[in-house]
């Protein structure tokens, strides 16, 4: 293939690969509330409501507070970039992404990672109680979270040898044995604690909470309106597709697309959906029977996903 | 909570949902909303004989949420304002200070007889007037308290499902 | 020409010396500044050109330090080393410019200034016991009547001189143990006579001396637990000075750690690299917390300097281990990744102390529960300090993530190893890696959200207006280095690579693809970092361009850009109901409260008529250093009482006096014969 087509190629996969995980975002959170309202015996909204939702929120006005900064506006834009950023280059519906060769797991959390600490610094912009508040809980979470995923990313990166993205997908495609490893079961097992507590569900947080004193995330985002408001909730959704993705891409690769072509990249983007759909669905019916964890007691949560990444990378380390 | 009750409730959620017809006739204020309305709740001094029956709108025997509704903590993600009860002199401050917080396009929806008129309150020492003495009201929903097949009507004139 | 240099680097510091002390004040601090320039750039151009040609610059004489004569030798290693401490140099001097009426235009600030410059730039250089040992002590002692300014008039400053006198000095012991120790045997006192001879200094020996000079060279690194000088230090000194001190003086701690373990003993056995990273570890964890739940800006810093130092010192532990277990191309990429991050460290810190030193002028405050509102009353200073604290947090795309990226790839391809020690370090490693990042992140988020946004917490915040050009312009030049090398690291790689060959860990680490990715050697790790910010610049313009189509295309109200903040429809909303420092790193410190064990006062007072009723509350919490409180103030304690004991010696007579004389030079020459 000559240079420009492949290049052309390579841009409308991150394209396409974008845009479904933009309309995905929304579907998934319209699907996970479903589930919740069915299983607590009410109808629910339609799937899609979190579209009409977004729809309404780009056309309302916009509100800043006074004495607020630039960084108040540049929050929404950077979280929404970062996850177009990571969605673009990752193996989402094919192991050969856009920049697949520098696509590496560190880069990628680390790029995620910008976009929650300019959504924390706006909220800090705010001036108001609550926006400090959702800030300093968010930051503590996530400090606490980190060790637990970068052992994680550590005991997944061992056994092929490096943090590449694609090549750790690959890996599950050409030697199903590192599967079903003890190494990668206990990192993945440690990536979903991580997952629950970075993207503010139970029993983390209460994405649906109207008690202020007991919000994390939806603290941040109280003074948000508007089209702000709206790339907030798309970017959030956003990086729950994508961490749930690469969690099932990593868990059960099948259907990812191996091999140039366009069938086999629908295949791919048709596989993911259903997968990431399963895990949403499992994770909507964990939430429903879960409560809240009080906020003194997550280090406890986040330390045992710390100590289940540990044995990953031990296991991974001794199983050579 | 055993693995069998588990199942059940999986496999078949009981659903108690009233079927309440067709789609009442939409109002003209709604026409930026897309049948998605987001509602913020403000206690004016109600007796909370109301804040029950919003209760129960919600809840899964009437379930407002199916028909694109749904409560928000924060008047900045509100398109409407849900007040119940008489406006007292302690609210009137706050209440005005939450449709001030609320972006364009907003509606104000009044909720029972005492939001309307006082109701039995009127006259009262610790009460300023009703919400249209305060402000301007878009659509009213009248009872005491009014039922919630009445609450969900009005909500589901304004997303049109 | 390189010899040159040398001599220029030391009589254009000695002459700026001279002239700040001698002119009359309008023009002293000025030309102080020029000829500090002029030493500057001298040693950058020598720096380049070794690194450039791989040669090395060598002199020596025997006049300037009598007995000894003064050697000097420019290798690599040093070479790097010159460059970092040249740079922040340059920047500080040039803010220097726009401080200095603020306090620092003094004759004693205006010698001691281009001196401190000087002999730091002068150390990596110094090819002898006596030249290293007394271009150290200048170093110290300028320092130190840096962080005397204005002492007369703070109490806090006189404490954290004596603290770090005493500290520095110790250090200096320690260093000046184990350099003479080196010396002795080897006969002669150049660094090249003790190479050529120390491979015959027994394992013990070898051993002993790694380990003073280790605990010598990381106090002045500031390696727990021998760091407590540095918040008080770099907290109370003005602000280039501090700049300078974290940002160039806490380097030569780790060019002395290498030097001597490297160079002059020629690496040793994996137990050496084990405590060094030991130690790294214990830093960066006990650094990051401190930091995160600090409240006084310029000590957050501090600590987070220790913090840094930690990271650089579990760098330069596991290249260690992995050469010592004969991995050679990981240990070359874990020594790289160290020079790396002690480059950037210099670059962000460096930026940080300067923004927080116009902070503090712009304000007359440090406490951050006082700050707020500061970027859009200082906006320039405002980005800068968040340049830097992006960078600390080591985020893309900024040169903090691509040092932790490269130590992250090293420990990852370093791990596959037959030794059992190794390999738990290694994991044990990346978990301190992992945690201190998370609360690195969490203090430079309270740092700049509760320093520069939000509502102004104090009348003086409120007060605050944007400092000089030169205060900001250098600020702002090392910010933009930062964003500029994590854009393009294959600018400083090569010469990192060089310097890490000249400290025994040869082989090439990585080919890049001009000056877009960045391939690592014999393993499977690759990074674009501009390519990153490109995507990262593009997706954020495409957003914003969407929100534009989207809101002109629905016809949207138009945006309200001065509203009152939403706080539950209370009546009274006032800037103090703001979250504070405190409050910000409180769930922190709850977690990590065994560890803080912060002091915490309660106080509450009665009406006199009924104990029913309270007239006012008040609450002290205070956390300060652990390792202060438990172990160095029972040490002063107890050195206290032993020299309470001992005054009985002392009790005026002089025949007594003589006699102690008498008996020592006896014992003396009964040893010595």
């Amino acid at each position: 293939m000559s240079d420009l087509a492949r290049v052309m190629t390579e841009i409308l996969v991150a394209i396409v690969q974008v845009v479904a995980v933009v309309l995905g975002g929304p579907l998934l959170l319209g699907l996970m509330r479903k589930v919740r309202s069915r299983l607590e015996g009410r109808i629910g909204a339609p799937i899609h409501q979190p579209l009409l939702d977004l729809r309404k929120l780009f056309a309302k006005q916009r509100m800043r507070p006074r004495e607020s900064s630039w960084v108040f506006g540049a929050g929404p834009v950077l979280l929404v970039a970062t996850a177009v950023a990571v969605v673009a280059v990752s193996p989402l519906a094919t192991t050969r992404p856009p920049l697949g060769q520098s696509s590496d797991f560190f880069a990628v959390v680390f790029v995620l990672l910008l976009g929650s600490v300019f959504l924390a610094l706006s909220a800090l912009d705010t001036g108001t109680a609550f926006g400090g508040m959702g800030s300093s809980r968010s930051m503590t979470i996530g400090a606490l979270a980190e060790p637990a995923l970068l052992v994680a990313i550590l005991a997944m990166s061992i056994p092929s040898h490096t943090s590449n993205l694609p090549a750790l997908v690959r890996i599950g495609l050409t030697h199903p044995a590192v599967i079903a490893s003890p190494a990668r079961i206990l990192a993945l097992a440690s990536f979903l604690v991580v997952i629950l507590a970075e993207s503010g569900r139970l029993p983390v947080d209460n994405p649906s909470t109207h008690l202020e004193l007991t919000m994390i995330h939806e603290a941040m985002v109280l003074e948000y309106s508007g089209a702000d408001l709206g790339l907030i909730v798309l970017g959030e959704s956003m990086r729950l597709v994508f961490l749930l993705g690469l969690l099932v891409n990593l868990l059960i690769p099948w259907g990812v697309a191996d091999r140039p072509g366009a069938v086999f990249f629908v295949v791919g983007l048709v596989a993911l959906s259903l997968k990431v759909a399963v895990v949403g669905t499992a994770i909507a019916v964990f939430e429903v029977f879960t409560a809240k964890m009080r906020l003194f007691r997550l280090p406890e949560l986040l330390a045992g996903g710390f100590v289940l990444a540990l044995l990953g990378a031990v296991t991974a380390v001794v199983a050579r | 909570m055993t693995f069998r009750f588990l199942l059940q409730t999986v496999l078949h959620p009981q659903r108690v949902t009233r079927d309440l017809g067709d789609a009442p006739p939409r109002e003209e204020s709604s026409g930026a909303l897309h049948g998605s309305l987001q509602v913020r709740h403000v206690d004016a001094g109600s007796c909370n004989g109301c804040e029950l029956e919003v209760t129960s709108a919600f809840a899964p025997v009437y379930d407002a949420e199916q028909y694109g509704v749904r409560l928000v903590a924060s008047p900045r993600h509100a398109d409407a304002l849900l007040v119940t009860g008489p406006v007292t002199k302690n609210m009137a401050g706050p209440l005005a200070k939450t449709l001030d917080a609320m972006p364009e396009p907003r509606l104000v929806i009044s909720l029972g007889d005492c939001a309307h008129d006082c109701g039995v309150f009127r006259g009262a020492y610790g009460v300023e007037g009703s919400v249209s003495d305060v402000m301007k009201v878009d659509v009213h929903i009248a009872g005491c308290p009014p039922r919630p097949e009445a609450i969900v009507d009005a909500l589901r004139g304004l997303t049109g499902r | 020409m390189n010899e040159v240099c040398v001599l220029t680097v030391a009589l254009a510091g000695t002459a700026a010396a001279i002239l700040g002390a001698a002119l009359p004040p309008s023009t002293r601090v000025g030309a102080a500044v020029m000829f500090t320039w002029v030493s500057c750039v001298a040693a950058l151009v020598a720096a380049v050109s070794v690194l450039h040609s791989g040669h090395v610059i060598a002199l020596s004489s025997s006049a300037v330090i009598p007995l000894t004569g003064v050697t000097v030798v420019l290798d690599p290693l040093g070479a790097v080393f010159v460059i970092a401490i040249a740079v922040v140099a340059l920047a500080s001097t040039l803010y220097w410019l726009g401080y200095a009426s603020h306090g620092l235009a003094t004759r004693s600030a205006s010698c001691a200034l281009p001196l401190f410059v000087t002999s730091m730039l002068l150390v990596p250089f110094a090819a002898s016991v006596a030249t290293f040992l007394v271009l150290w002590e200048l170093m110290a002692l300028t320092s130190l009547v840096l962080v005397l300014t204005d002492q007369s008039r703070r109490e806090a400053a006189r404490s954290a001189a004596q603290w770090y006198a005493v500290m520095t000095h110790v250090g200096a012991a320690a260093i000046l143990l184990a350099l003479v120790m080196l010396s002795a045997h080897s006969g002669g006192q150049t660094f090249a006579d003790i190479e050529a001879h120390a491979r015959h200094l027994s394992g013990v020996a070898r051993g002993t001396i790694f380990v003073i000079a280790l605990l010598g060279f990381g106090s002045k690194a500031g390696a727990v637990p021998l760091h407590v000088w540095l918040p008080k230090a770099h907290a109370e000194a003005p602000g280039p000075a501090s700049a300078l001190m974290s940002g160039a003086m806490v380097n030569l701690g780790i060019y002395g750690i290498v030097l001597v373990g490297n160079v002059l003993l020629g690496g040793g056995p994996v137990w050496w690299w084990l405590l060094v990273s030991a130690l790294g570890v214990v830093s960066a964890l006990y650094g990051a917390l401190y930091a995160a739940t600090s409240s006084d800006l310029k000590r957050l810093l501090a600590y987070s300097t220790a913090d840094n130092m930690g990271l650089v010192l579990i760098a330069l532990g596991a290249s260690g281990m992995f050469a010592a277990s004969g991995h050679r191309s990981t240990a070359a990429i874990a020594m790289v990744a160290a020079l790396l991050l002690m480059v950037n460290h210099s670059l962000f810190k460096g930026a940080l102390f300067l923004a927080a030193g116009a902070v503090q002028v712009a304000t007359g405050t440090r406490d951050l529960d006082r700050l707020g509102g500061l970027m859009r009353r200082m906006p320039v200073t405002g980005v800068v300090f968040l340049v830097g604290a992006l960078s600390v947090a080591a985020l893309p795309p900024l040169n903090g993530f691509v040092g932790e990226w490269l130590l992250f790839q090293g420990l990852l391809h370093g791990l596959p190893t037959s030794n059992t020690s190794v390999v738990i370090s290694v994991a044990v490693a990346v978990a301190a890696l992992a945690l201190t990042g998370g609360l690195t992140v969490a203090a430079f988020v309270k740092a700049t959200g509760i320093g520069f946004l939000g509502r102004p917490r104090s009348e003086e915040a409120a007060q605050a207006h944007e400092v000089a050009i030169t205060m900001r312009a250098g600020a702002g030049a090392l910010a933009a280095l930062c964003l500029v090398l994590g854009l393009v690291p294959m600018l400083v790689l090569p010469a990192l690579e060089r310097g890490a060959s000249s400290a025994g860990r040869r082989g090439a680490t990585s080919s890049t693809n001009g000056w877009i990715s960045l391939h690592l050697l014999g393993l499977h790790g690759v990074l674009a970092p501009s390519l990153l910010a490109g995507g990262l610049a593009a997706a954020a313009l495409m957003v914003i361009a969407t929100r534009r189509l989207v809101h002109r295309r629905s016809h949207a109200w138009p945006a309200i850009n001065s509203t009152e903040p939403w706080g539950s429809g209370r009546q009274v909303q006032t800037a103090r109901m703001q979250y504070t420092a405190t409050s910000f790193a409180e769930p922190l410190q709850r977690v990590f409260d065994d560890v803080i064990r912060p002091s915490r006062d309660l106080d509450v007072s009665h009406l006199a008529e009924s104990r029913y009723y309270i007239e006012r509350i008040a609450y002290r919490t205070s956390s300060d250093d652990v390792l202060e409180r438990q172990f160095y103030r029972p040490l002063i304690a107890g050195v206290r009482w032993w020299g309470q004991r001992a005054r009985w010696l002392a009790n005026g007579s002089v025949h007594r006096y003589l006699a102690y004389g008498l008996i020592a030079l006896v014992i003396v020459l009964v040893v010595v014969a």
